[in-house]
Order: C-alpha cells, then structure tokens, then sequence
C-alpha cells in the first residue's frame, strides 16, 4: 500500500533523465565557482586596500544571503536590465557565484599557506608576477586544498533541488511534476533522497580516498617539493 | 580584519541598497516585507533550538550510547547530511500526510530545517567534545565522579566554548536555509518577495531589499554570537 514498485519501475527513467540535468547543472556551477573563487580569492588578498576591502565585502554579502534568494534575483532582475537568461542558465550562475565565495576562502587558505620564500625566489629569478602565480604558486597552493574543495563540490550538488524553484527541469522538479500527476509522493521524493544520499556518500568517500592519496603524495614528493 | 570587512560590508551594501530603494519609493513594499521577516525570524530561532538539542543527543549517543542508540544516531546523521534540505522539507511535507501524520507548515519547516542543521551540528559537538584535554577525563575520574556527571559538569562546559564559533556558521546557514520553506507555502520573506513581486514587478527594489534585510539578519547573528563567545569565554582564559 504505501510503497509501490510498480510505480517505482514506471517513473525511473524520468527520474534518470532528470538526474543528467541535476549533474550537468552540478559540473557547470562547480567549474563557475572554482575559477570564480580563484579569483576573487586573489583579488581579495590584493595590496590595494580599494580592490580587496569591497571583493572581501562581495564575498561576504554572497556567503550570508540565501542562494535561493540570489537564484531568483538573477532569473528575475537581470531581465530589468536586458540581460535574458534561460532558466538552466541562470541557475547554474547563481550556484557558481554563491559556492565560488566559499571556495574563495578555500583557496586564500591555500594561497596563504605557501611559504613567503617562494614569492621572494620568483622576485629573485625575475620571474613576472603572472608567471610566479601559474607556474609556482598555483601548482603549490591548489592540491592541500583538493579535499576542501571536494566538500564544497558535494554541499553545491545537494542545492541542485534549489532550481526546481525557477522551473528547471532537475530531479527535484520532476519528482514534484510526478507526484502531482499521480498524488503519489512517497515514491518519487523518497527516490530523490535515496539518490541524493548515495551519491554523496560515494562522493564522500572519494573524497576521503584522495585526501589520503594526497596525503601520501605530498609527505613523499619524490623530491619536487 | 574579519569584523572590519564586515563593517564595511554592512555599511556599502544598506547604503547601496537604501540608495536603490529611496528613489524608487520602497516604502509600500516594507510592511509586508517586514512581516516575512517575522516569520523568517521565527522558524531561524525555532529550527536553532531544534537544532542544538539534536546536535547534542545526536553527538553523545554517537560517542558514548549502547550499540543501537550510536547506529541510530549514525543513520541519522549521515541521512540528513547525505541529502538536501529541500528534499527532507519536501518529503516531510508532502509524505508524511500519507502515513496519516498531518503538520502544519510551520512545524514541518522547524523540523526539516532542525534537523538538517541538527546533523550538521552533531559532528560539530563530536568535535568539540573529543578536543577536550584527556586529563580532564582522568581527573574526573582520579576525583571517583560517575562517567555522565564528569561529562556534564566538567567536559561539556570546555567544549561548549570551542563550540560557538562553528555554531554561529551553522545558525547563518540555517537562517539562508529558511528561504526554502516558501516553497512548501509559508509566507516568509522569500514568500512575499515573490508574490510582490508577481503583482507589482519591482522586481530590482524588492529583491535588494530582501537581500538587506537576510544580511542584516546574518550580521545580527554573527554579532550575536560574538558576544556569547567573550561572555562564556570569561574566566576560562586561565585554565587553558
């Protein structure tokens, strides 16, 4: 009575359909927020007190406002000013701006954490200051964080059901178009959990195994570090 | 460094925004906006209440229950962290009217929202906990005190204070977090944005004033907890 396969059988492979969506929308914003984090992350640690005191106000604002407020206000104003965004669009732009300000933070950490010496070695050796940042700060500062980062790969796949809200066709939205075509609800939301739930479950134990792989590779560097 | 930014955060964006709001005549939108606030306020304080306390059963059956209260609380944490807000929000709203139990929206909101910060939390008070000093356990017990005295008088007491800093992040959240439960029908302050917003389209207004007004609210919190932090952390200075 309460759970019935056959109906579970019947709307799998929408649901299925459906969970390439939440994935794409997933990698696209992860790949937003990761250079937009980088970014903003070396604008905020900038000399300029007029560049880095408003990017560490932006990134303070983004990271204390809801994302859903700021998923609405990119599909909603930013056609007051002609900028029309399909929905998939403009959703994924508010989760890589909202999750690029926390990895912000991620990064500076990491930036922060490689040792002064090699940006005096990079002076010493003439090397310009994009050079010094692509070729040895970046490639120093970016594995510590991978795992960090990970995580935040992880809590931005699980605001994906956000997007139902703007009418994106993701898991979320189709589990709801299903449950109100049937008034059966328990299958399809449950479905959506359980898929939620082992994904990042697995997500997180990947996590956990390069955590460890890194660890290992940067106690042991075979003598590049 | 921290509290500077954010100053300056507070001052930029209620200045920006009242500057957006004041020449487009906001004054209408604010009552209504403000009661959303209210609610969004509400469901903050109710879902952190929840939250704490299931933070804190979750952590010490985790940590020091009999096998069956530690499995469950594992499942549960790693439930309600495993999946998204809006999808436990959404299966207690609408499954579980199936199994007979009828919640009003409120209550779901409280619950779902308690909970997922809840889980959150536990790992938060597992933490703290386990970064008390050793010694402190030997000496409870050198000193012949029962195993749940020693843990309320002399260890939760030190782990409450490492506690609050990571609390205050997980209140913020929970606070961004309420935005969602417009979507299950509650009329907070995402709700009346939206529904201003379908019938007078000032779309731009209404919108940065709701922004504002969560920053505001995060700001308050922040402070908030700041200031429980040098109250609790009075007198503890020494012993550390």
């Amino acid at each position: 009575m309460f759970w019935d396969w056959n109906y579970v059988w019947e709307i799998m492979p929408q649901l299925l359909r459906a969970s390439v969506v939440t994935i794409e929308a997933t990698l696209l914003g992860f790949l937003l927020a990761a250079v937009l984090g980088l970014v903003l992350a070396i604008l905020r640690m900038s000399k300029t007190s007029w560049i880095s005191v408003p990017t560490a106000a932006v990134v303070e604002f983004i990271r204390s406002t809801p994302v859903l407020i700021q998923i609405f206000f990119i599909y909603f104003v930013f056609p007051e000013f002609g900028i029309v965004l399909p929905a998939m669009v403009a959703g994924v732009i508010a989760l890589g701006l909202h999750y690029g300000a926390y990895c912000s933070e991620v990064y500076r950490a990491g930036l922060e954490n490689v040792p002064r010496g090699q940006w005096e070695a990079s002076t010493a050796l003439n090397l310009s200051p994009y050079i010094t940042f692509r070729d040895i700060i970046i490639p120093q500062a970016i594995p510590p964080i991978v795992p960090a980062l990970g995580n935040y790969l992880v809590a931005l796949f699980k605001e994906t059901p956000l997007l139902s809200a703007i009418a994106v066709l993701e898991l979320m939205q189709t589990a709801k178009i299903l449950g109100s075509q049937s008034f059966r609800y328990i299958e399809p939301i449950t479905l959506v959990g359980a898929f939620f739930l082992v994904m990042s479950l697995v997500a997180a134990a990947l996590i956990r195994q390069v955590e460890t792989w890194l660890n290992r590779s940067l106690r042991n560097p075979g003598g590049d570090r | 460094m921290q509290l500077r930014s954010l100053t300056i955060c507070a001052i930029v964006f209620f200045t920006a925004g009242l500057a957006v709001a004041s020449f487009a005549g906001f004054r209408e939108f604010i009552p209504g906006l403000l009661q959303g606030a209210l609610i969004t306020i509400q469901i903050t304080i109710g879902g952190c209440i929840l939250a704490v306390i299931m933070a804190l059963v979750a952590a010490i059956a985790k940590m020091y229950g009999p096998w069956p209260l530690r499995w469950l609380a594992i499942a549960y944490i790693e439930v309600f962290r495993g999946t998204s807000a809006l999808v436990q929000l959404f299966w207690l709203f609408f499954v579980l009217p199936h199994f007979g139990i009828l919640l009003e929206p409120l209550t779901v909101a409280i619950a779902a929202l308690g909970l997922n910060v809840g889980a959150y939390g536990a790992e938060v008070v597992r933490g703290a906990v386990a970064a008390v000093p050793r010694g402190q356990w030997e000496a409870s017990v050198a000193l012949n005190m029962p195993r749940n005295l020693a843990l309320r008088r002399i260890i939760l007491p030190q782990a409450f204070i490492a506690m609050i800093p990571p609390w205050g992040n997980l209140f913020i959240e929970l606070l961004k977090a309420t935005a969602l439960v417009s979507l299950i029908t509650i009329s907070d302050l995402t709700f009346k944005a939206q529904q201003m917003n379908q019938t007078t389209f000032r779309t731009v207004e209404i919108f940065t004033i709701v922004l504002i007004m969560y920053l505001a609210i995060s700001i308050l919190i922040t402070v908030g907890m700041r200031a429980l932090e040098t109250v609790a952390a009075r007198g503890m200075a020494r012993g550390r």
